[in-house]
């Protein structure tokens, strides 16, 4: 199980969290916060697996992150999830938003977070995982794109009409 | 981080001619026809707020606006519901609270309109919680699109229940989803959120999903031809599993066939589920996992099947892998892993067994931390198989050696933990003492934890009771601040219950409170004993030295009874002890008279006598199941009734072990102060734009003095001084900032933050051109003061911005916000090349092409003084080379930039004219951005 899927950047700026467990808002920022804190402060080349933060609290839950230049991916996932197995997944989330944004960049995220959150529903669902194939999921978002594209054009010829 | 650069081949980005070459031509896409302007525009606005009170400022006014909008009159058409509804997501992702729209949200699930409902569908997930009063229309809406019968509507529904998951949803919807679950007309994609959607339900609301009839088809979706609907269904199938193991067990077998097809590749639709040339690793675990729920297969043939997968599996791991790419041993390794997990969960198959320590072993050797870190998680499980414990045990030495080398915690805090799983009789000195030597160091996040191990081991594998009294009194001495009072209970309490070692305690006591410093925890320990005991040593006089600080803080704390009492009985034995004798008599009623008497003659604390109670202790740390009761009894059977006979009875096994707090909210510390350096989140979320900053609000007036050296004051005003001191070597360098406040008045919220201009724009995947690596440096600067912060800069490649630093701080009140640019350049990374006139001459004309040469004339801004100059060229890093030109005027120089990636040569002439005071630069780079760099820095040197 999935508790939480956070990314931010260098220095600690929510750029998505998706939380599968419901927390207040001032939690989930102070999580964020927190979470920032102990990813940030681990040298490169230590593992990409840390346990404690309010997040985890006392459960067999862990932080399984990485650092992707500007960003850092973290899943916050309890034992019933191979480690590495994740890490898997991260790379399969961030290859996708880099096929869906052609070349992604931090940016993309800050202005289509509501892309981003739609990509990462293909992916993961109520905190488990629905699918891990790449093309399986960029096959559903170019659907939805093209919904979205036929949907503008309709609304085009209406307002001309 | 190493790995990305192993991804793939890395796709450039296209970039446009700007200067630098730094700015992608790409920008979001608010010139696109789908992008949404009004949204760029203001997420744009934001990033231009100069302070975090603006930026409050314009949230509020857009937060206002869209409320006007939506209670409007004039009706909002799809795409501007859609704008605001992203608005909104961004301003809570930003951390601030959003009360209203919930309504326009719910309205925008009615909508016919794919991208109007989904925008409805994504506000909801985000921000409606389970208890909201809206969820009665949500069902309606979801209701209507899950017998849409159009599979997107479908999806859309399903993903939303999902993730609400609330028990009102799952009263109205637990009968209808394994319906669409199981139905023979169901789109693949909409199966898949089914089964994950019901397995919400079911975790939610189990009494609600009632599988009976649906078991066995839901069992059969093991064997679906689409694999995307087997990893979504398996999840569910395992958690039922788990509650309900014999109405599903018919999954073993189709899960080892499933399996083994994968493994064996006999599958022919594995095409799309091949990662990185491994076959479907995602399901393979999740597979694995599943048959974790049930013992090892009756049918012979299944477990014949099963056992040729474990072997290939483990067959696999000693193949030449089939790619140099980190995600390929990833994946193999992750599969490895789990396979490894069920031959430990099973454990009968002693050949398999030995494979798998074996295995686990070379991984405690690998370069790679990840799996150091799970190998000794794994080994931690296989020590308690009674087939391979021995085999562990043989790698005591690198297991050792890693609690003493892993430079990071989570690696050695796992090996601690495997040191304790692998300790029996036959180590337990060996590891008691370097667990005790590795607290010395220990990091403190996990002191307390090692304390309790080293406590519980010392107590269970003790034969002789004075190596048990000699660790536990060392453990006070090396960490008295982390030995809880169940730690020090437990020892006074096994002492009072075994006669035979009390004599060699109370001696050993006295002894350690006879050091000039003892901790409180020492005190207390020797009070209690030699309270009791100290009739069986002739001299008691020694606790009177340590008594005496001591008590004056028992009395000023009464609450904390048991502490002075602690000390009180045993000046109350103490008395008995000497019988009244008038000396001491006197001595005892100075020190303690602040205390009343009735206090003095209280009851010691009564020993929680039934079960260990540090073991208690760690079983709480670690949440159930942690420590498993077993344990406690096998410490009864090895420790040899160490604690008298027959305490511990059978109702050790009904303790409840504490529910573990799942939040985990309660029992953290408030984590406010230590992040307050970080900063509110809202100052300035987009201050890392160093491009989007006006260049205007940049200080670098200091920058250019730092070209040609390394230390000196980058900035001064009248609060504030920052000192540089650097040292570079290689492509590394690091980074000594000097921040002092020359005010006498406090600087509050002080916070730094170091950027590198361009790096929001720059490809995810790529690296950045330099990589500066900081710590937070404290919130509070005193008057007059001087704080410290180092950075860590790495050269990636060669770059012509830099980095800039940005201070915020309060003084008196009022925010003073600061951007200084860091003298980090280019030419910093010089190793200087000595040559001769001849080669120089080859090599300058070897870089001939135009590009490559940059050339600059200029008036000479100083003094034309000879030593002045020649100091300014060696400051600059080259090499300056004699002989070398013709005309003994000019200066040559050169030198090489070491990035990580490359090399970049350059040679440097430069022609003063005294005459005309002028000077000709000319440089002549490998890479031709680098020669344009270096020309415009020493331009303005000379």
């Amino acid at each position: 199980m999935i508790k939480a899927i956070l990314i931010f950047n260098n220095h600690g700026k929510p750029r998505l969290s998706k939380f599968y467990e419901h927390f207040n808002e001032d939690i989930e920022q102070q999580i964020i916060r927190e979470t920032f804190h102990l990813v940030s402060k681990r040298d490169e080349n230590v593992c990409n697996f840390l346990e404690g933060g309010m997040l985890i609290g006392g459960s067999d839950y862990k932080l399984i992150y990485r650092h992707y230049a500007t960003l850092y991916f973290v899943f916050c996932v309890d034992s019933s999830e191979s480690e590495l197995g994740i890490l898997d997944l991260i790379q399969v989330f961030v290859e996708t938003l880099d096929k869906c944004f052609e070349n992604v960049c931090e940016l993309d995220l800050i202005f289509h977070v509501d892309k981003v959150h739609h990509i990462l529903a293909e992916m993961v669902m109520g905190g488990m995982v629905l699918e891990t194939n790449m093309n399986e999921i960029i096959t559903q978002v170019d659907l939805q794109n093209k919904m979205e594209k036929s949907e503008l054009l309709l609304a085009d010829k209406c307002s001309f009409a | 981080r190493p790995m990305l650069s192993a991804t793939r081949p890395q796709p450039q980005r296209v970039f446009s001619g700007t200067p630098g070459g730094q700015k992608p031509a790409k920008m979001p896409a608010v010139s696109k026809g789908d992008g949404m302007r009004g949204l760029a525009v203001f997420i744009s606005d934001i990033r231009n707020c100069k302070s975090k009170e603006a930026e409050i400022k314009r949230i509020n006014k857009e937060l206002a606006n869209i409320r006007s909008k939506f209670k409007g009159d004039k009706a909002l058409d799809g795409y501007s519901k859609k704008k605001y509804v992203c608005k909104l997501l961004f301003i809570f992702l930003l951390g601030h609270d959003i009360d209203f729209g919930h309504m326009e949200a719910v309205n925008l699930l009615s909508s016919n309109k794919y991208t109007e409902k989904q925008i409805g569908y994504l506000f909801i997930s985000v921000l409606v919680n389970s208890n909201s009063e809206l969820i009665r229309l949500i069902n309606n809406a979801i209701k209507n699109d899950l017998s849409s019968r159009n599979p997107t509507f479908m999806c859309l529904a399903l993903h939303c229940i999902a993730n609400v998951g609330s028990r009102e949803m799952a009263e109205a919807f637990a009968s209808e989803i394994p319906r669409i679950l199981v139905a023979g007309d169901t789109m693949d994609s909409v199966k898949q959120s089914a089964a994950l959607c019901l397995l919400r339900l079911y975790k939610t609301s189990p009494d609600l999903v009632l599988m009976g009839e649906w078991t066995s088809r839901v069992v059969h979706l093991l064997n679906d031809q689409h694999m995307g609907v087997v990893t979504a269904a398996i999840s569910l199938i395992t958690c039922l599993s788990q509650k309900n193991p014999d109405e599903f067990k018919t999954c073993v077998s189709l899960a080892v066939s499933r399996l083994s097809r994968i493994v064996s590749s006999a599958s022919t639709d594995l095409q799309d589920y091949t990662y990185y040339f491994v076959p479907a690793p995602w399901l393979s675990c999740k597979l694995l996992r599943l048959l974790q729920c049930y013992p090892p297969p009756e049918d012979g043939a299944v477990k014949g099947r099963l056992v040729e997968c474990l072997e290939t599996i483990l067959n696999k791991a000693q193949e030449p892998p089939k790619s140099k790419k980190v995600q390929h041993s990833n994946a193999k390794n992750a599969i490895l892993f789990e396979a490894i997990s069920l031959i430990i969960h099973y454990d009968s198959e002693p050949n398999l067994l030995v494979r798998a320590c074996n295995q686990l072993g070379q991984f405690l050797q690998h370069r790679e931390t990840n799996l150091r870190y799970l190998a000794l998680e794994s080994m931690c499980t296989l020590a308690s198989s009674e087939f391979s414990h021995e085999a562990v045990k043989t790698h005591i030495e690198t297991v050792i050696n890693a609690l003493k080398t892993e430079r990071d915690v989570s690696v050695r805090q796992r090996a601690a933990d495997l040191l304790y799983a692998m300790c029996d009789r036959s180590n337990a000195k060996q590891i008691v003492a370097e667990m005790l030597s590795y607290l010395e160091t220990a990091d403190y996040s996990i002191r307390e934890e090692m304390v309790l191990k080293v406590a519980i081991l010392a107590e269970k594998y003790a034969v002789d009771y004075s190596w048990y009294v000699d660790t536990i009194l060392n453990l006070i001495r090396i960490a008295g601040d982390y030995v809880s009072e169940e730690v020090w209970y437990r020892v006074i309490q096994i002492v009072i219950n075994r006669d035979d070692v009390q004599g060699y305690a109370a001696k050993t006591v006295f002894e350690a409170l006879q050091a000039p410093a003892c901790h409180e925890n020492m005190v207390k320990v020797g009070g209690y004993i030699l309270g009791e005991f100290g009739n069986l040593i002739a001299v008691v006089t020694v606790l009177f030295c340590h008594l005496a600080p001591c008590s004056s803080t028992f009395s000023q704390r009464p609450r904390r009874l048991s502490k002075r009492c602690c000390a009180m009985s045993w000046l109350v034995h103490l008395q008995q002890t000497v019988h009244n004798s008038d000396q001491y008599y006197v001595q005892t009623s100075e020190v303690v008279s602040p205390v009343p008497q009735a206090t003095v003659l209280e009851e010691m604390p009564p020993f929680p006598e039934r079960e260990s109670s540090i073991l208690a202790k760690l079983k709480k740390k670690k949440g159930p199941g942690a420590v498993s009761v077993t344990e406690l009894e096998d410490g009864k059977r090895e420790g040899g009734e160490l604690n008298g006979g027959g305490e511990r009875g059978p109702e050790t096994a009904s303790t409840p072990s504490p529910s573990a707090d799942l939040l985990g909210i309660r029992s953290v510390a408030p984590v406010g102060a230590s992040l307050s350096s970080a900063g509110s989140l809202l100052v300035d979320v987009f201050s890392e734009a160093g491009p989007a900053a006006p260049s205007a609000a940049v200080n670098d007036d200091g920058f250019l003095r730092f070209v040609c050296k390394n230390n000196g004051v980058l900035f001064e005003n009248q609060l504030l001084q920052i000192g540089i001191k650097s040292e570079y070597r290689q492509n590394l360098g690091r980074m000594y900032l000097f921040y002092g406040n020359k005010t006498s008045v406090q600087f509050a919220s002080f916070t730094t933050t170091v950027s590198c201009p361009g790096e929001l724009q720059s490809h995810i995947l790529c690296r950045p051109q330099l990589n500066v690596q900081s710590k937070p440096v404290e919130p509070l600067v005193e008057g007059g003061a001087q704080i410290q912060q180092v950075l860590n800069i790495e050269c990636i490649t060669d770059f012509s911005e830099a980095p800039l630093l940005n201070i915020k701080f309060r003084y008196g009140g009022a925010l003073q916000n600061l951007t200084l640019k860091l003298p980090v350049t280019i030419n910093k990374f010089f190793q200087p090349t000595e040559m001769a006139s001849q080669d120089f001459f080859q090599r300058w004309k070897q870089l001939s092409q135009p590009q490559q040469e940059a050339q600059k004339i200029f008036k000479a801004s100083h003094g034309m003084d000879t030593e002045v100059i020649k100091a300014k060229l060696l400051g600059l890093g080259m090499a300056l080379l004699d002989n070398v030109d013709p005309n003994p005027e000019n200066y040559v120089c050169a030198g090489v930039i070491q990035t990580k990636g490359q090399q970049v040569g350059c040679l440097l002439r430069l022609e003063p004219n005294a005459q005309a005071q002028m000077y000709r630069l000319t440089l002549r780079c490998s890479k031709d951005l680098v020669s344009r760099r270096l020309c415009e820095l020493l331009a303005q040197q000379f």
